[in-house]
């Protein structure tokens, strides 16, 4: 049965039309390694068998009778992080002051997944408001590393990592604001993309940071990760900030190999902090890039080093807004007070974890009058040039390649209590989100077991290069086809 | 310090005035916006803050919101953003309001406005500094049993609102309250907002100081809760004079915020706390921001109806209606519009002007009602008048009637014959009466044979008693002085 938990979205689709497979078996099956697996590694906050056994019951029916009139992700299971709306089904940001929350309506990726015959089997977990580079941030405890159970998945999307790694399903949202989508895509040796900024509607992702969160796909092949972002990807009415560009084909570009593309290379990726095993495995991905006929350059990102800075700044002072609402009048959590404003008070204190509270005091900080010019519009202004930096780079090249982190996953409690190392996981991934780029994880490489994450960044709106050159890569270097041991 | 009784201190007031938008739907989401609906039926994701939900500018409220800035003279910024405003009230569903704040880089919707008024000491120009669009937010509901707690309806939150704020030019209360008058008739004309304080369209808080002429201005307070224009008048009256009363006690005002207590007339100091309120102002980042390019501005020059004062010119030129009779009709867009199209109905202005600031007007004023409250279409004003002309209702009779069609929704004609109201104009009648009343009076008869005039007066009025008033005089007075050999 391993081949068929680990088989991906395409061959269940092809499977479901011969006959050769049911929905209901896949859901079972996934039903069934979640069972096993999960209460090691925790990857869910919520499973709706009921829900996920009568819509593979209705596509079991369905799937014989018009295999040439599938939808492209017919009777196939997906896991959505718990900061994306699903009807009917708790959405919990993994916080307390959202616990039991049932929204009244499905984000649009979620809807998309529905229109294209996705399965939603569950929510998965995440830092608290995605805030959190390990999932140890989760108010409902950590999600394991299913390379090393004693290791974080990365985060803030580490349950939908975990999830895909293991072979509970084959498909799985996340969202990415600093980095969330691809350093648990790195740590847990899958693939992962950061969309452009507007390239998929966030209508319906609770948000922490709105101008750098994006949702993006999450799969086992670049392939499965190309199949589902054409399924969430185009304009939204409902997001103002959606872009209205035209969606390629992402999954028939794949083919056209890499040969030719101008890759570059910062020589600051490769700075210190970086562990030599991951600084190998880069070298190592770009002699594979050269035999299949890229071209490699050295370019400067001279602005990286804002990048983290800048994003403590602007992150949380839009998440000190954002997470307002959070106050117990409404929905959620409310811990009773002698007055309204002690109620205020008592439930964000009780229902923010610490790091969410780090987090909104910083943001409220910086947004603070007379605070606002020194930190707040200093950031923007930093911002600017880290775009400003990319937008030369890709003047000379067509790709950056970067790690994805620059040490693999780490153990769980490790960085814990220590917020600046934990924030240094993402250096190499939030100048990503402040330029609004396409940033795609895939691995490339083992280190003492645990895999090694490579990133590839292209120029706005062009995630089909970026896809066919990860695939390229990915079909000559092999690493996608390992498996963890655990399960 | 000496007592200075007579110093003459200048009063300096500016006004910021909240003027509800006439769109059909909320300012970021598709609810309707309408009044008296059961509280939170008029509600959805987006005006409840649901976590996920995302705001769209509804591009009618902007296009009203340009009108209105076009009918005031001001500058419309090419490209202006929103942002929010930070402050947590159950009202409120976010904890911030999506409102435009004034950045050198990112001005509000439009500014440097000006409005010309008619005031006891002549015209006026009120300059406005700045016209901006916001979401309005809900309302609490304290219901009598306190063990309900307090209530909230969100029915309004997010009901499009346009913020426009004078410079402190209006030099007295009832300055004041004549810029109110004709702010309310240009927003009504221009068909931007129903503008009427007492629903709460129209809103209105005013800082007031007070400066000794030529000097430097004193401290100013904000009053607010006027919910009327008399109330306007009274508060700042009120707290023109306390202020006066601190300066000459040798007190110093202190800048703050006060309500005025319509039942006790005074204006008092709000209890909250006395801190600066730190709105914590940052761009709105779900929103992009709002581009006017001249094509969009040449579009909503072109639907800006007529104005006020030029309206006023037109019916005085075209109708030749005296300054004051054309002010009047130009009160309000449905006294103007009613005697447009009754005149195109009955193409006698003066009589129809003469109607309709006597006989209407003063129904209206004895029943409190406005113009669109009661059923006046023109045809019905135009038909009375026909009537009269006709000699089938005299001027009398007529008055009457239009207190029926007023009272009742009736077409004249239909109360004429119900009534029995028409006018006898009918010879053969007539003579049956004359000699009754002949008969009757064998003294006045004499008399008018004998050449007293005044007895021919006395034997009308009794014709016209006998017949409750019906008579045709007319015909009644030629018959009789047939009937007298008078001719």
């Amino acid at each position: 049965m391993d081949e068929l938990a680990f088989a991906s979205a395409r061959d269940l689709v092809a499977a479901y039309r011969t006959g050769a497979v049911r929905p209901s078996q896949v859901v079972e099956l996934a039903l069934d390694r979640i069972a096993r697996l999960d209460p090691i590694l925790h990857a869910f906050l919520t499973v709706d068998a009921d829900g996920a056994r009568r819509a593979a019951a209705a596509w079991d029916a369905r799937v014989a009778g018009e295999a040439d009139a599938l939808p492209p992700l017919a009777g196939v299971p997906v896991a959505v992080k718990d900061n994306i709306c699903t009807r009917g089904i708790p959405t919990t940001c993994a916080s307390r002051i959202l616990e039991g929350w049932v929204p009244p309506y499905d984000a649009t990726v979620v809807a998309r997944l529905r229109t294209a015959g996705a399965i939603v089997l569950g929510k998965t977990n995440l830092d608290e408001f995605a805030m959190g580079s390990s999932t140890e941030h989760s108010a409902f405890g950590p999600t394991r590393n299913p390379w090393d159970p004693a290791r974080v998945p990365g985060g803030s999307s580490g349950g939908s990592a975990a999830a895909v790694a293991a072979g509970m399903v084959p498909l799985a949202l996340g969202s990415d604001t600093g980095g969330s989508v691809r350093l648990p895509a790195g740590f847990c040796g899958v693939v992962g993309l950061k969309p452009t900024y507007g390239r998929v509607s966030r209508y319906g992702l609770v948000a922490f940071a709105s101008s750098l969160d994006q949702i993006g796909p999450m799969a086992r092949d670049v392939a499965d990760c190309a199949l589902l972002l054409g399924v969430l990807a185009g304009h939204d009415p409902a997001d103002a900030t959606s872009a209205d560009v035209p969606v390629p084909d992402y999954l028939a570009a794949l083919g056209a190999g890499a040969a030719g593309v101008r890759l570059g290379v910062p020589r600051e990726a490769f700075g210190a902090g970086v562990a030599p095993a991951v600084a190998d495995a880069v070298r190592e991905a770009l002699r594979v890039f050269a035999d299949l006929g890229c071209g490699i350059e050295e370019i400067s990102l001279p602005t990286i080093d804002a990048a983290l800075p800048a994003y403590y700044i602007l992150a949380p002072a839009e998440a000190s807004s954002n997470l307002a609402r959070y106050d117990g009048v409404r929905y959620g959590l409310r811990v009773p007070g002698d007055d309204l404003s002690a109620m205020v008070a008592r439930t964000r204190r009780q229902g923010f974890g610490a790091e969410v509270q780090r987090r909104i005091m910083l943001g409220t900080y910086a947004l603070s009058a007379g605070y606002y010019e020194a930190y707040y519009l200093k950031a923007q202004r930093a911002r600017t040039l880290v775009a400003r930096d990319f937008a030369r780079a890709f003047e000379l090249v067509d790709l950056v390649v970067l790690p994805v982190a620059p040490t693999p996953a780490f153990r769980l409690g490790e960085k814990a209590d220590d917020p600046l190392q934990m924030y240094l996981s993402d250096i190499f991934t939030i100048s990503v989100n402040l330029a609004g780029l396409p940033g795609l994880a895939l691995p490339c490489g083992m280190a003492d077991g645990l895999p090694i994450g490579l990133q590839l960044v292209g120029r706005a709106f062009e995630e089909a290069t970026v896809l066919r050159v990860g695939h390229a890569y990915e079909q000559a270097a092999g690493w996608s086809r390992r498996r963890p041991p655990v399960g | 310090m000496a007592r200075d009784v007579a110093v003459a201190y200048e009063t300096v007031i500016g006004l910021e005035i909240h003027v509800q938008l006439l769109t059909a739907s909320k300012m970021f989401c598709g609810c309707a916006v309408s009044f008296g609906a059961p509280p939170n039926t008029l509600t959805c994701p987006v005006c409840l803050g649901l976590p996920g939900a995302l705001p769209v500018i509804n591009r009618a409220a902007v296009e009203l919101g340009l009108r209105a800035a076009l009918a005031l003279g001001c500058q419309v910024s090419p490209r202006s953003r929103f942002h929010r405003k930070n402050y947590f009230y159950p009202d409120l569903p976010k904890n911030y309001q999506i409102s435009q704040y004034q950045y050198a880089d990112h001005p509000p919707l439009a500014t440097d406005g000006r409005l010309e008024i008619a005031t006891e000491g002549g015209l006026r120009l009120v300059r406005i500094r700045r016209v901006h669009l916001e979401e309005d937010t809900g309302r609490l509901v304290h219901p009598d049993d306190p063990a309900r707690g307090s209530l909230i309806d969100y029915n309004r939150a997010g009901v499009p609102l346009m913020e426009i704020v004078t410079e402190p030019d209006l030099r007295s209360p009832a300055e004041a309250r004549d810029f109110l008058v004709a702010l309310r008739r240009l927003l009504q004309f221009a068909r931007v907002s129903t503008g009427r304080m007492e629903e709460g369209t129209l809103r209105c808080d005013a800082n007031v100081s007070l400066r000794r002429p030529g000097g430097v201005r004193g401290t100013r307070t904000e009053v607010k809760n006027m919910n009327s224009l008399r109330a306007v008048e009274r508060a700042l009256a009120f707290e023109v004079a306390r202020q006066r009363a601190v300066l000459e006690r040798g007190g110093e005002v202190v800048q703050e915020t006060r309500h005025w207590d319509e039942r006790r007339e005074v204006t008092f100091a709000s209890r909250t706390k006395e801190e600066a309120q730190d709105y914590r102002y940052f761009p709105e980042p779900d929103l992009v921001p709002i581009v006017v390019d001249e094509a969009w501005l040449a579009t909503v020059r072109a639907s800006l109806p007529e104005l006020p004062a030029a309206r006023r010119a037109r019916f005085m030129a075209a109708y030749g209606l005296s300054p004051y009779d054309a002010d009047l009709l130009t009160a309000t867009p449905a006294t103007a519009d009613l005697f447009e199209q009754t005149v195109a109905r009955y193409p006698a202005p003066k009589t129809v002007a003469n109607w309709l600031l006597g006989e209407v007007a003063a129904y209206l004023n004895e029943h409190g009602l406005e113009l669109e409250q009661v059923p006046l279409p023109a045809e019905r004003l135009a038909a009375l008048l026909r009537l009269i002309d006709q000699g089938r209702l005299s001027g009398r009779m007529a008055k009457e009637v239009l207190v029926e069609m007023l009272a009742h929704d009736r077409d004249p004609a239909a109360i004429v014959e119900a009534r029995g109201l028409a006018q006898i104009s009918d010879d053969a009648t007539l003579r049956e009466v004359i000699d009754r009343v002949l008969a009757e009076h064998p003294g006045p008869v004499a008399d008018v044979r004998a050449g007293k005039d005044k007895a021919l007066t006395f034997l009308m009025g009794q014709v016209m008693r006998a017949t409750q008033g019906r008579a045709n005089p007319e015909v009644v007075h030629r018959l009789l002085r047939e009937r007298l050999g008078r001719p």
